[in-house]
């Protein structure tokens, strides 16, 4: 097979998958299976396409023109590929959590979870591959709306009310503002093809350029930029695993992906250095890391707090994105990874959590790393690894971060990082003190253990994979590292 | 001579004839047998007369052989294929679905009429689309219009009758003032021939009856095309007519006669008198976006899921509307496309929507509860059809959405361009309603608990559905007539 067909099955094999679960709706072990597989498979299909990829081979193929010269096209690049790399990766792990959850929780309507879900990692496999802007908008709407039956999977009123929030936010940012920039993007240049370099560069003046850029990074709702970050909170009425891996992993880093690749491939970084106003953009993540710490700070509700805690370190992607220099650059691409292996451990420990105890607030988790040291063990290392404490993954991306920061003096950045990598600490190491240090005040309703041994082992491979990232072969360093060779 | 000559006034014909066939054979299958394949013959015509026209060539035939402007000519151009391409295409797909539909809302005795009706309403459409002449367009829109009055009448709730009548006083004020209108004009002119009306109008240009003729016509079309806020006749004749009606209606009737309102604008009175000399886009303009919040405001309080729907698609007519509004090759090619799209996914909602009333019993988001686990294939449908409405990319709306951004773009009116966007988030609040109903809540007592709608009514109902996702794919029959279209009519003006 060459890049071309491995391109095509990746994008293919989880809507076959979504069939095949489908088709087996009426046997449990084989419709996992065949869920499961999927992941396998789509993994091996994206991961088999890295060593060409770094060599500098970037497959791609035209699938329909929609209208005259707007074509629904795919190509892979290095930062696609990262991206696909990791939403796929960590499907299979979640997949794998899934079964413990579901099966210990009793929910209904399994099949549709995993159709859904097999259809949002299509989706993100769109978005990761896109090669237009075009196409990215298309597999970022389709993303949403399979989602919106994941995040409303209790069909209960706090559910409907969730959805109801997550749509109104995800869809209206979209079209009021990535849908017109999309389109003054293509009126303008004719294209909305990602090129190196951007296709914007000369086209704009500064200050609609400014202007267009805001449309953008406010149109992306899924990177949570404030104030349209109302959504991320919200969409927590789901299950675990669509919190896990939906929103830690597959739609949130759809959203900085999209910053990342606009600012990238359309509008051009040097394009941007020269005289375009982007101080806001650096203020404005800067206050959403800070807030939404605080406010994560304050939240009782364990996933409200890591919910919180996304908002923050999605906005460092796009501080990093906003200072422009080529090292933060390449930290923000590698936070994508990095925040993804911690965030997605932290949210399979909650889930965990939930599933043996049925406990979901901060302040009943005294003295439960007892009952569940793996889960709680695992929950410390992601925790960690999102402090920035080497050698997990996070301390890198924020290293590269910082030195950007640095090198292009833009103080108001390092400050930021600074005192945010404190509040990180604030609100996730006394949870991991009285989980460990501190004795149960009052005794759970029932006596438990750890979780289904499907879900524990899933956080102890991605608390593992946290610790593994920066050694594994240098493959996410050398993949951030080819977005600026060109492509 | 051949057969293929005649195409454009058989068209017509075939089902104006199979009206009369349809009464005189009354009893068993024959009259809807007559009427299908009329309208089948009628689609098979205008998708020949659509590929002959497509590169540019204008077909004319002259009734009787009498030359163009003493005799009848029906002409046909880009503009007019796309339009009966539609008109036949909605009626050989609503036809098979009738069948099963009308024996649940219309009594058994009643049917050939409804077949007779239902000829008699697509000869009038298609007559109107494919005539040249003023005065036969008004005659087609009353053959159209009448028949349409007492099809919405026959539906089985009693406030069927007030709707029709409704409709029917508000339908003869506006061919009226149509009619009005285009006596003006024959007055000015001496001619009723569209072309050779165009022709000598340009010396007569702005004269005043001139100007109370386009007054006239453009207010009685409007009436006709529910363009707000003159379309109070429109929710209730929509939400009490047979379904079948319903969706062939909102497909056809308002569309054609923004076809006539086009055509008088563009190729009889020319676009510098009508939007150059007269404040008409600043009141389409405003009038549209009145239609796109209120109408789609409206939308949202609805109870009804059918007027929903119909006050959907008044709010969907304020942006073909604007489209026009603004007079550029975009702005009518977004409009023709807006036009198409909405025809072929409201079409697509009605059909679904009738199924749901045989089996939930009412269209009431009540009795409509819960329908996304007893029937599945229909509110599966239905909530395609909506993101259709709303514009999600990979649905036809979506087109129309991007073509009329661009266009507002181009005209560097960024409010515009808001205006829009934020309008098209209050169909998802309407269209939201119905998920939320089927799939949130739970089924009223008494339905059965798993029963599909018929697949008589079930395979026309999702083969606009999908023919609405179809045309947000692949968009070369749709654009390319649209912009073909809109580029004949404002490029041979300038």
């Amino acid at each position: 097979m060459n890049g071309v067909e491995h391109l095509l099955s990746g994008l293919a094999l989880p809507v076959v998958g979504a069939a095949g679960v489908a088709v087996f709706r009426y046997l449990p072990n084989l419709r996992e299976g065949v869920s499961l597989l999927t992941a396998g498979a789509l993994f091996f299909c994206v991961a088999s396409l890295v060593p060409s990829v770094l060599e500098g081979a970037r497959p791609g193929f035209e699938l329909l023109e929609v209208m005259p010269g707007l074509q629904i096209a795919f190509r892979v690049e290095p930062l696609g590929m990262l991206f696909a790399l990791v939403a796929s990766g960590l499907w299979i792990v979640s997949s794998l959590y899934s079964i413990g959850y579901m099966r210990a929780n009793g929910e209904a309507n399994q099949t549709r979870f995993y159709v859904c879900f097999a259809l949002a990692l299509a989706a993100t496999i769109g978005i990761a591959f896109s090669a237009n802007a075009f196409t990215l908008f298309i597999f970022y709407e389709a993303l949403t709306l399979v989602t919106y039956p994941l995040v409303t999977h209790h069909g209960t009123d706090g559910a409907r009310n969730g959805g109801r929030t997550y749509l109104a936010v995800l869809i209206g940012t979209s079209v009021v503002f990535l849908l017109p920039a999309l389109v003054f993007t293509w009126h303008t240049t004719g294209t909305t093809d990602f090129r190196a370099g951007g296709i914007l560069a000369g086209k704009l003046d500064p200050v609609p350029m400014a202007a267009l850029l805001a449309l953008y990074m406010f149109g992306i709702g899924k990177a949570a930029l404030m104030p349209f970050h109302r959504w991320l909170p919200a969409a927590m009425v789901a299950p675990a695993p669509v919190s896990a891996l939906l929103h830690a992993v597959a739609v949130v880093k759809a959203g900085v992906f999209s910053v990342v690749k606009v600012v990238v491939y359309l509008f051009g970084t040097e394009a941007l250095g020269n005289g375009v106003p982007t101080d806001w953009l650096i203020a404005i993540s800067g206050f959403t890391i800070l807030a939404a710490s605080v406010v994560a700070l304050n939240a009782d509700n364990l996933k409200r707090r890591l919910a919180y805690s996304t908002i923050s370190q999605l906005s460092y992607i796009v501080l990093a994105v906003a200072v422009l220099a080529p090292l933060s650059m390449i930290g923000a691409v590698l936070h994508i990874a990095a925040h993804a292996l911690g965030k997605i451990t932290l949210f399979f420990a909650a889930g965990a959590i939930y599933t043996a105890s049925h406990k979901t607030e901060v302040s009943e988790l005294d003295g439960i790393g007892r009952r569940m040291p793996w889960t709680m063990g695992a929950f410390a290392i992601g925790a960690l690894s999102l402090i920035g404490i080497p050698p997990a993954a996070g301390f890198f991306s924020k290293w590269y971060m910082v030195q950007g920061a640095a090198a292009s003096e833009s103080w108001v950045a390092l400050a930021v990082l600074a005192t945010s990598t404190l509040l990180n600490a604030a609100y996730f190491l006394p949870v991991i003190y009285s989980a460990f240090f501190r004795t149960e005040r009052v005794a759970p309703r029932h006596d438990h253990g750890e979780a289904p041994a499907t879900s524990v082992a899933a956080l102890v491979i991605t608390a593992a994979a946290t610790l593994a990232l920066p050694f594994a072969g240098g493959i996410p360093l050398e993949l951030a590292r080819a977005v600026w060779g060109g492509s | 001579m051949s057969v293929a000559l005649h195409m454009p006034v058989l068209q017509v014909v075939v089902p104006l004839l199979s009206a009369p066939l349809a009464v005189l054979a009354r009893r068993g299958s024959l009259p809807f047998m007559f009427t299908t394949a009329a309208a089948w013959f009628a689609f098979a015509t205008s998708i020949a007369l659509w590929m002959e026209v497509e590169h540019g060539a204008v077909l004319s035939y002259f009734i009787g052989s009498w030359p163009a402007p003493w005799g009848i000519e029906y002409r046909v151009d880009r503009l007019s294929a796309l339009f009966l391409l539609l008109v036949s295409g909605l009626a050989a797909v609503v036809l098979p679905y009738s069948r099963r539909s009308i024996q649940a809302e219309i009594p058994r005795e009643q049917h050939y009429l409804f077949y007779a009706l239902f000829s008699l309403c697509l000869a009038g459409l298609l007559g109107i689309t494919v005539t040249a002449d003023a005065f036969n367009i008004f005659v087609f829109l009353e053959i159209a219009s009448l028949s349409t009055y007492v099809m919405i009448a026959l539906g089985r709730d009693r406030r069927a009758l007030v709707a029709s009548y409704q409709y029917l006083v508000m339908g003869t004020i506006g061919a009226t003032f149509f009619v009005i209108g285009v006596g003006l004009l024959y007055l000015m002119t001496g001619t009723l021939n569209l072309p050779d009306m165009a022709e000598r109008l340009a010396a007569e240009r702005h004269t005043r009856p001139v100007l109370a003729a386009l007054a006239f016509i453009t207010v009685g079309l409007s009436l006709k095309l529910a363009l707000f806020p003159l379309h109070q006749w429109l929710p209730n004749a929509y939400t009490y007519a047979p379904s079948a009606v319903t969706a062939f209606l909102a497909g056809t009737a308002t569309k054609v006669s923004l076809y006539v309102l086009v055509r008088f604008y563009y190729s009889v009175f020319g676009e510098s008198l009508v939007f150059r000399h007269l404040p008409l886009p600043e009141i389409m303009l405003l009038l549209s976006l009145a239609a796109m919040f209120v109408a789609s405001g409206i939308a949202i309080f609805q109870r009804d899921f059918k007027k929903l729907l119909a006050w959907s698609s008044i709010g969907q007519i304020g942006y073909i509307t604007l489209g026009l509004s603004f007079d550029t090759v975009t702005g009518l090619t977004a409009s023709l496309v807006n036009l198409f799209n909405q025809a072929v996914t409201k079409c697509g909602l009605f059909l679904l929507l009738g199924g749901a009333v045989i089996v939930a019993g009412g269209s009431t988001l009540e009795r409509l509860a819960g329908l996304g686990r007893t029937m599945p294939l229909t509110s599966f449908g239905i909530v395609i059809g909506g993101l259709g409405l709303i514009g999600v990319p990979g649905t036809a709306g979506f087109i129309s959405k991007w073509y009329l951004v661009l266009a507002a773009l181009e005209r560097g009116e960024w409010w515009l361009v808001f205006a829009v966007l934020l309008s098209s988030l209050l169909a998802v609040a309407y269209v939201w309603r119905f998920v939320e109903a089927a799939y949130f809540r739970p089924a009223p007592p008494g339905r059965p608990p798993r029963r599909e709608a018929p697949a008589s009514l079930l395979i026309p109902a999702w083969l606009m559905i999908a023919a609405s996702v179809y045309f947000g794919l692949d968009t070369s029959v749709t654009v390319g007539s649209a912009s073909g279209a809109a580029e004949m009519l404002i490029g041979v003006k300038k």
